[in-house]
């Protein structure tokens, strides 16, 4: 009998607390050790590049991949279409295209199954081209080696202060389409201050992707062998 | 904004969990999120209402604990709670490169019967 009442009804079984500490991303974050393990075997370097939307990631990555020495991989994610991958291919990438539908970010999963279209042997360098996205991708860890963050001039120079985790991820930090500075009265020296303040501890580029310059610095860093050019 | 995805994964993660206690029902959800998480509270307090209907925690009621982000200055060797996005320390003004807290996204416990 409920005690409470007497109304006849059965009494409610006892309430009790379990303890789960689970972690939400977990699944992700073990699938992307896999991810990172196999990367790791293969001696190749991969590198996760996320931006906001229109910073210029495909052109980038398109100027790298254009002067590469050696094969370069692209997987690159957007909600619809395989436009970019198309551009990637124009470029000479070895691209394939995750159209995540209403998915704002790449999950490990899916950098996975789209690495299973690629040749691994032949590549040297493999770049993730998240979805255009300055919040959620920040939280997906892919198994990427390291993160290049892009912001444009002309974006914003406080972009690093509004959206402060994605940027304290990275690795290192291009500022791209810097042959519009001028144009677009882009502050340098503030947005410069905002991201050492803001991401101590990543690495500054400024690029053109359309002139070409900042590329040399920046293909150093990710591991461009200048001996085979 | 993954906020629905995340909670359909806390509502699989207390699904599991309900099942193998032999339990029927969800009373209480403790979700901690850290304050760098990159996730809306308030979002995630609409996703809850919306994942749990018609399972073991429909009519629950979720405690959503934020953690204030924490950071380690090397220099002083003590840990701190930065007031902004820029991570100083308050003592010694070096910028903190360790965060401590602030990051987590966990289903911590549940209430069940």
């Amino acid at each position: 009998m409920c005690r409470d009442c007497s109304c006849g009804l059965p009494e409610a079984p006892p309430r009790r607390t379990v303890v789960l500490e689970a972690g939400l991303l977990a699944r992700n974050d073990h699938q992307a050790t896999h991810n990172r393990q196999r990367f790791e075997a293969l001696q190749l370097p991969v590198v996760n590049v996320l931006s906001a939307p229109g910073s210029g990631k495909t052109a980038l990555l398109e100027a790298l991949s254009r002067r590469w020495n050696g094969r370069v991989g692209v997987i690159v994610g957007d909600l619809a279409t395989d436009n970019d991958a198309r551009r990637l291919r124009g470029a000479g990438a070895d691209a394939v295209q995750i159209t995540t539908g209403q998915v704002c970010h790449l999950e490990a999963s899916m950098v996975e199954r789209a690495f299973q279209q690629l040749d691994p042997a032949s590549l040297d360098l493999l770049l993730i081209e998240n979805v255009g996205n300055l919040v959620c991708p920040a939280a997906f860890d892919l198994g990427e080696g390291r993160r290049l963050v892009l912001m444009a001039a002309g974006e914003g120079e406080d972009k690093p202060l509004k959206y402060p985790a994605l940027f304290k991820s990275a690795d290192a930090i291009v500022i791209t389409k810097i042959d519009l500075a001028a144009a677009v009265a882009f502050e340098r020296e503030q947005a410069l201050a905002n991201l050492a303040q803001v991401a101590p501890q990543a690495r500054i580029f400024e690029v053109s992707a359309r002139t070409g310059e900042g590329l040399e610095a920046l293909m150093t860093w990710l591991g461009a062998d200048p001996s085979r050019g | 904004m993954h906020e629905l995805a995340l909670m359909e994964e806390v509502r699989r993660l207390a699904e599991e969990r309900v099942a193998a206690e032999g339990a029927h029902r969800i009373h209480r959800l403790h979700l901690r999120v850290g304050s760098m998480a990159g996730v809306d509270p308030q979002a995630l307090a609409f996703a809850f209402e919306v994942v749990m209907q018609g399972g073991a925690a429909e009519g629950a009621t979720l405690r959503l604990e934020v953690v204030p982000t924490a950071c380690f200055c090397g220099q002083c060797g003590e840990a701190f709670t930065p007031s902004d996005v820029i991570f100083a320390c308050p003592r010694c003004g070096t910028l903190s490169r360790r965060i401590l807290r602030g990051q987590e996204l966990e289903l911590a416990s549940l209430e069940i019967s």
